[in-house]
């Protein structure tokens, strides 16, 4: 009889420190280097070079802004309200790195006779034969989701500045416009899921390209994304930093740490968005020939490509078109997509 | 609606795969167009300035920046005794070398003329002259 841990086997917490461990260093680097792929790409399609002077062709790049903005001069306005002031960049980075705990990176790995399914938040039941993972996995992204609002409003409102608390609001509100239709393009992925496990989401879309929810729900797939974007503030819905308006908007009075702690969150927030896209609509880890994990990256990359490249092309919206395209365009549109997911799945049965 | 959007996409990743243009400046050297008016260089014949201080050139200089005394030689011809361009003041318009009656002076392709002090930028007659 092996020792049992709250009705656990010892490899299971294992495999759980080892999955955390290799999933949050995977993000890190990511974010990482994804500052300076968006760099370099913005960078070649504006015909020009990008980073070069930083190691070969500027790959130290992110190590030398990382030590820089480490040494930094802590700067704490007089006027700001200090704990939130503190506490603000937190609330935005912590919310983007645990929406990865419940996203399937690969397919289950057997070692030494235990089966790891290849997603933090789950375990695999040797007697049932069956994995489990959080049965709510999609409305636990959705909450991370909703808190990071709260870092950028918290880091508006605290730092007693006009610019910094127009950023805030205008994330507040951007955030929950973006968020109803972003949750109703995933309520057409689950009606044909018929459930909210990340697990049972991808292994829905097993077995060939046509499976994957992006054919079955093009319109939810393409506004789940662009809503995303407007979601974590990225170009063209980066209003909550507009320079041109707003100084740079929520992060105006933050330096040092406490910006990276800004920019990684912004980072990390994109990476999070595209692992969620491709684990609800590009079939997660499916995919012929190669390993389950390699498929994940590469179908990630693609969309964090696909955000660089939309950030190079588009210029930013104004504030009455965002309100618009979200509440008149994309809010009915989705509604619209429900009612005809609904009507031709109850057809179909 | 979405044509123009992805024709947007399209010609931001088309210049993906063009060539950049940047120069890497201090490693690559730009290519300097004929005609360039850089520092000036005093042109030197028989191992003596050309210049026979007819002072046309500070005359015509619209910034006032060149000064120019004269002087007496051994044969009892004038020449340039100081020459002192103020490179803070010149404006590189060349009309200095347009107007001189003996084309002592020319524009080189130099560009580079930053400087710790203020002094240095007072380019005297020893600095000027050509270097062969």
């Amino acid at each position: 009889m092996e020792t049992l841990i709250l009705g656990l086997p010892v490899a299971y917490y294992i495999a759980m420190v080892a999955k955390v461990l290799v999933a949050f260093v995977f993000v890190l680097l990511t974010v990482a280097y994804a500052t300076y792929a968006e760099r370099k790409i913005i960078g070649h399609m504006q015909v020009r070079l990008g980073p070069m002077r930083t190691g070969w062709h500027g790959l130290l790049q992110p190590i030398a802004d990382g030590v820089k903005l480490f040494f930094k001069e802590e700067i704490i306005p007089s006027e700001a309200s200090k704990f939130a002031f503190l506490v603000a960049p937190l609330v935005a980075l912590i919310p983007a790195f645990i929406s990865f705990a419940v996203i399937p990176f690969g397919a289950p790995v057997s070692i030494g006779g235990y089966t790891v399914p290849m997603q933090i938040a789950a375990y695999y039941d040797q007697a049932g034969q069956q994995i489990f993972d959080i049965n709510v996995g999609v409305l636990y992204i959705l909450a991370m989701a909703g808190l990071g609002v709260y870092g950028i409003v918290l880091a508006g409102w605290s730092s007693n500045s006009k610019y910094s608390l127009l950023g805030g609001l205008r994330s507040a509100a951007q955030m929950v416009s973006y968020e109803l239709a972003a949750g109703l393009a995933i309520v057409s992925v689950f009606m044909l899921s018929e459930s909210l496990s990340l697990h049972k989401i991808v292994a829905d879309q097993a077995g060939g390209i046509w499976n994957w929810y992006a054919f079955k729900q093009p319109l939810a797939c393409v506004i789940f994304f662009i809503c995303s974007i407007a979601e974590i503030n990225r170009t063209p819905f980066d209003l909550p930093e507009a320079e041109t308006e707003l100084v740079s908007g929520f992060c105006t009075e933050y330096s040092s740490m406490k910006y990276a702690m800004f920019f990684m969150a912004e980072y990390a927030n994109m990476v999070t968005v595209c692992a969620v896209t491709t684990t609800l609509f590009l079939g997660g880890w499916h995919g012929p020939f190669l390993p389950g994990w390699m498929w994940f990256i590469a179908k990630v990359y693609a969309l964090i490509f696909l955000c660089m490249w939309i950030r190079a092309t588009y210029p930013r919206y104004r504030y009455d078109q965002l309100m618009r395209l979200g509440w008149k365009v994309f809010l009915p549109l989705t509604l619209l997509n429900v009612v005809a997911t609904g009507i031709v799945a109850t057809l179909v049965k | 609606m979405i044509m123009p959007l992805i024709k947007g996409l399209q010609i931001t990743l088309s210049h993906l795969f063009k060539k950049p243009v940047t120069l890497q400046y201090p490693d690559e050297r730009p290519q300097i167009a004929p005609g360039f008016r850089g520092l000036h260089a005093l042109k030197v014949s028989h191992e003596n300035a050309k210049c026979v201080a007819c002072y046309l050139c500070p005359t015509v200089c619209p910034a006032k920046c060149i000064t120019v005394e004269a002087g007496e030689d051994a044969n009892h011809n004038k020449f340039a005794a100081k020459y002192e361009i103020d490179m803070l003041r010149c404006i590189f318009c060349g009309y200095c070398v347009e107007a001189c009656p003996v084309d002592a002076l020319k524009m080189t392709e130099e560009f580079e003329l930053a400087n710790y002090k203020r002094a240095d930028f007072t380019f005297t007659k020893d600095r000027l002259l050509e270097k062969k």
